[in-house]
């Protein structure tokens, strides 16, 4: 529990948040009783697991939501903030996980949309041109005034919304989850942009649930579970291990446990297969390899070297130029996917949103929506709608997902639970081949180490696990054998993952090393 | 068949395709701007009918044109910002909006002139305001010096107040949505509304006045109808162009250059027609013209687009490979 490392509130605060709950309409409690302090010119974390209400809090401090009750107080006078045109006048301003940008817009007419300079009747153009190369050069944010949005790298987008607040008159920032868009270059940059600006005085407001940035930017802490503040903390005294147990209330096992692999019969046979994109780039170059039953192959390799091109030709979403792909001997190339998954075939997509689930359906036809003609959920031509009740309600349970009835869409879910209802129906459709690709990515702690450990079961049950992550830790840890993939090739394969070190796999995924074709050859097993 | 060509470059003929293309523009220009911002308003042809039939009793009671445009300009702002608060306020799908406007336009506006000539001459005029008269017509402008070219001159001199006012209006609307601040909030209303309101532009208000512009285009328009184009209001005159605007407006690329070019294109197919009946052709021949020209110009510019936007997306594909 908070204990003696808690820090009292003794000092000054630019915003403090005190008693807040909001309780929304449908009975959802998303905060309580939360006390949140920021102080001048600090880097403050707020993080918790998908769901634990940090999200809410901060939107309640930008004015787009209103506390059901409790108070804020910002510079020490009680506000009430209605909306966030309120909270802007306040210096308070968000830089939203979604950008609010317009992208036909030129940056400098996104920086002053609402606040245009005129000269006579129309758009001084000019002065706000100057306007934004003022503020980039003053903060230190390279932006190009008169490029449009559309065109921007994520990266400057991210600096025009930034700048967007500060020339609004921000003096406090709120970051909601910055870095889950940026290259880790890109986000270096952000953290050396965001120290320029608490050396200026402004205070930035952290939402994240990734540990390293957290512990690097930071300089205090709040911990949010399940809706109530778990304290707060100099990030400089707490340990990752202390965090993580706070967020999650219980020891998160980094490390995966599972035995050691038996595998059997190969299951996925890959041979040369090859694609070339519409753009004439070859995506996937003569590219062998099998997943055997009981293993779990691991791919590794920086995004875009072609892992979701071959996730894409293995469940027919695509067609390759050349080769072969069979599933215990069965070709798979241009069978349709409800044929792919008669014979076994399990997809976790990437893109869960879009592939995975069907935000506006019930989280009960989400998970029976791949074998709704199973004979046993049908009575003659109509549901059996007892079975399918029983079915869904067990796998919410089997899957621990946090929901009020199966009849909530999955749209309203946490990410961490949407993956969760994703993975409930492709787990349990008795898979002999589980395509996982970025199974854990956004998704808060306890829900990637129980994915995790259903992946282990799985695999040591028998199936054949072909693990696409771009989370090192996830495909060192969890990977029986391994290859990394560089420009649609193998670069590398291992039969044993327990030596490799980080920076080995670096020169393979960057192309610096390159094992020899003999040593790649040994992923098929002939 | 040269003969028939011969009768076209005459400038009566450019003169005509101008003249019917004016009401086109003008809804055309409606389209445009609420298609910024952010929607489509498919109850353009119902708003030009009861422009058109309030402007032709208002200018016979009243005696004067110029009121019964005034007229026409206010109950097409006031119809739109009503369809504006169903749809914005009533949260009404503002397409349904848009139905209901035009099935009104069509069956309301004969009741309407039923029951108010009843009232007023003690006699209900069928299905047309045939009362007014050529003095109550919106006037024609012959401009000096340009009217004394050769050809050109017999195109462009001489229309009515309101065709001029349509390719003024053209311009107006450009620089309105291109060159103001409320343009600038309009595009960004119809982009991406969560910018709009997260830096305070009020996506309401915005609409509100999109809306209300289209309501206004819409009584210039129908005003052309019945106080130009004919004398008089007569049932369904509109015939369509509320729904050709919204063609023109796609095939225009939803820029205003771009409409009006398209509103000439419908406007010569229209005027095409015309010739053909007056050469004879069975009218259930030549009325579809239009129609067809339509719908041949919309293939035609979805094949364009999907061209430009496949060069478009290979060029950011070289772009993005030479960035490498």
């Amino acid at each position: 529990m908070p204990d003696e490392k808690a820090v009292r509130p003794d000092e000054t605060y630019v915003v403090r948040m005190e008693g807040i709950s909001k309780i929304y309409p449908n009975g959802v409690a998303a905060n309580r009783g939360v006390d949140f302090r920021l102080k001048k010119g600090e880097i403050h974390a707020l993080m918790g697991e998908n769901g634990a209400g940090k999200s809410t809090l901060m939107k309640m401090l930008f004015g787009l939501e209103q506390p059901t009750s409790g108070e804020i107080y910002v510079n020490d006078q009680k506000v009430t903030l209605s909306s966030p045109s309120v909270a802007i006048s306040m210096g308070i301003g968000m830089v939203h996980q979604h950008f609010m940008l317009v992208p036909s817009l030129s940056v400098a007419e996104n920086m002053v949309l609402g606040m245009v300079p005129r000269k006579g009747m129309f758009i001084d153009r000019a002065k706000a041109i100057a306007i934004t190369k003022e503020y980039a050069e003053k903060y230190n944010l390279h932006v190009e005034p008169e490029a449009k949005v559309a065109d921007i790298p994520v990266g400057m987008k991210q600096k025009v919304e930034i700048l967007k607040a500060l020339v609004r008159g921000a003096k406090i920032l709120i970051l909601d989850e910055p870095t889950a868009v940026l290259t880790s270059q890109e986000t270096a940059e952000l953290f050396r942009e965001l120290r320029g600006l608490k050396e200026n005085g402004y205070t930035i407001v952290f939402i994240s649930h990734k540990l390293n940035e957290i512990m690097e930017i930071t300089d205090r802490l709040t911990i949010m579970r399940a809706g109530r503040s778990m304290g707060v903390y100099n990030t400089c005294d707490v340990t990752k291990e202390e965090i993580s147990r706070l967020m999650v209330g219980r020891d998160v096992v980094l490390n995966v446990q599972k035995d050691a692999a038996q595998p059997a019969q190969t299951v996925l046979r890959v041979r040369d297969l090859e694609y070339t994109n519409e753009w004439g780039k070859k995506m996937l170059d003569h590219l062998s390899f099998d997943v055997r039953s009981g293993e779990i192959l691991g791919i590794a390799g920086v995004e875009g070297n072609g892992q979701k091109e071959l996730i894409d030709m293995l469940f027919n979403l695509n067609t390759p130029n050349g080769g072969t792909a069979t599933v215990n001997g069965v070709s798979v190339i241009g069978m349709p996917q409800r044929r792919i998954r008669e014979h076994g075939v399990s997809l976790v997509p990437e893109d869960r949103m879009l592939y995975g689930i069907a935000a506006n359906a019930s989280i009960e036809e989400n998970v029976i929506s791949d074998r709704c003609s199973a004979k046993r959920l049908n009575r003659g031509p109509l549901f059996n709608m007892k079975a399918i009740h029983e079915e869904a309600d067990r796998l919410i349970q089997d899957y621990t997902v946090l929901c009020k009835t199966r009849k909530q869409h999955v749209g309203m879910l946490s990410g961490g639970n949407i993956q969760k209802v994703v993975v409930a129906r492709e787990f349990s459709n008795d898979p002999v081949l589980i395509l996982a690709d970025q199974p854990t990515r956004g998704i808060d702690v306890g829900a990637t180490e129980f994915i995790r450990k259903k992946l282990v079961e799985l695999s040591r049950a028998g199936v054949a696990v072909l693990l696409v992550s771009a989370d090192l830790n996830e495909v060192m840890e969890l990977s029986d054998s391994l290859i990394v993939m560089h420009n649609g090739k193998i670069a590398a394969y291992f039969k044993d993952t327990k030596d490799l070190t980080d920076d080995m796999m670096g020169e393979y995924m960057l192309g610096l090393r390159e094992q020899s074709a003999e040593q790649i050859g040994r992923v098929c097993h002939d | 068949m040269l003969d028939f060509l011969k009768m076209l470059l005459t400038p009566e003929f450019f003169f005509s395709i101008i003249r019917i293309s004016a009401p086109i523009l003008f809804a055309t220009l409606a389209a445009i701007v609420v298609e910024k911002a952010g929607f489509c308003n498919i109850g353009l042809e119902g708003l030009m009918m009861f422009s058109a039939l309030s402007g032709s009793l208002v200018s016979y009671y009243a005696n004067s044109w110029l009121i019964g445009l005034l007229a026409a300009l206010v109950v097409g702002v006031l119809m739109s910002l009503m369809m504006g608060f169903f749809a914005f306020q009533l949260k009404t799908d503002i397409t349904l909006v848009g139905i209901a406007v035009n099935i009104m336009g069509s069956g309301g506006t004969l009741f309407l002139c039923k029951v108010i000539t009843n009232l007023t001459e003690g006699k209900t005029m069928a299905s047309t305001t045939g009362f007014i008269t050529k003095g109550l017509c919106i006037p024609n402008i012959t401009i000096p010096l340009v009217n004394k070219i050769p050809f050109l001159g017999g195109i462009l001199s001489g229309h009515s107040l309101l065709t001029y006012l349509a390719f003024l209006f053209c311009l107006l609307t450009s620089i309105m949505l291109y060159k103001t601040s409320l343009g600038l909030n309009i595009r960004a209303v119809g982009e991406n509304p969560n910018a709009a309101s997260s830096v305070g532009v009020s996506v309401l208000k915005i609409k509100y006045i999109a809306i209300g512009f289209s309501g206004l285009m819409c009584g210039f328009g129908g005003a052309f109808m019945s106080m130009s184009y004919a004398q008089g209001w007569s049932l369904d005159m509109v015939a369509g162009r509320g729904f050709i605007a919204l063609a023109a407006q796609a095939m225009g690329n939803g820029e205003c250059l771009g409409g009006m070019l398209s509103s000439l294109v419908f406007g010569f197919a229209q005027a095409l027609g015309i010739k053909f009946s007056a050469r004879g052709l069975d009218s259930n021949l030549a009325s579809p013209i239009p129609y067809a020209v339509t719908i041949i110009g919309l293939v035609i510019f979805s094949l364009v687009r999907r061209s430009h936007a496949k060069k478009e997306r290979s060029a950011a594909a070289h772009a993005a490979q030479a960035a490498k």
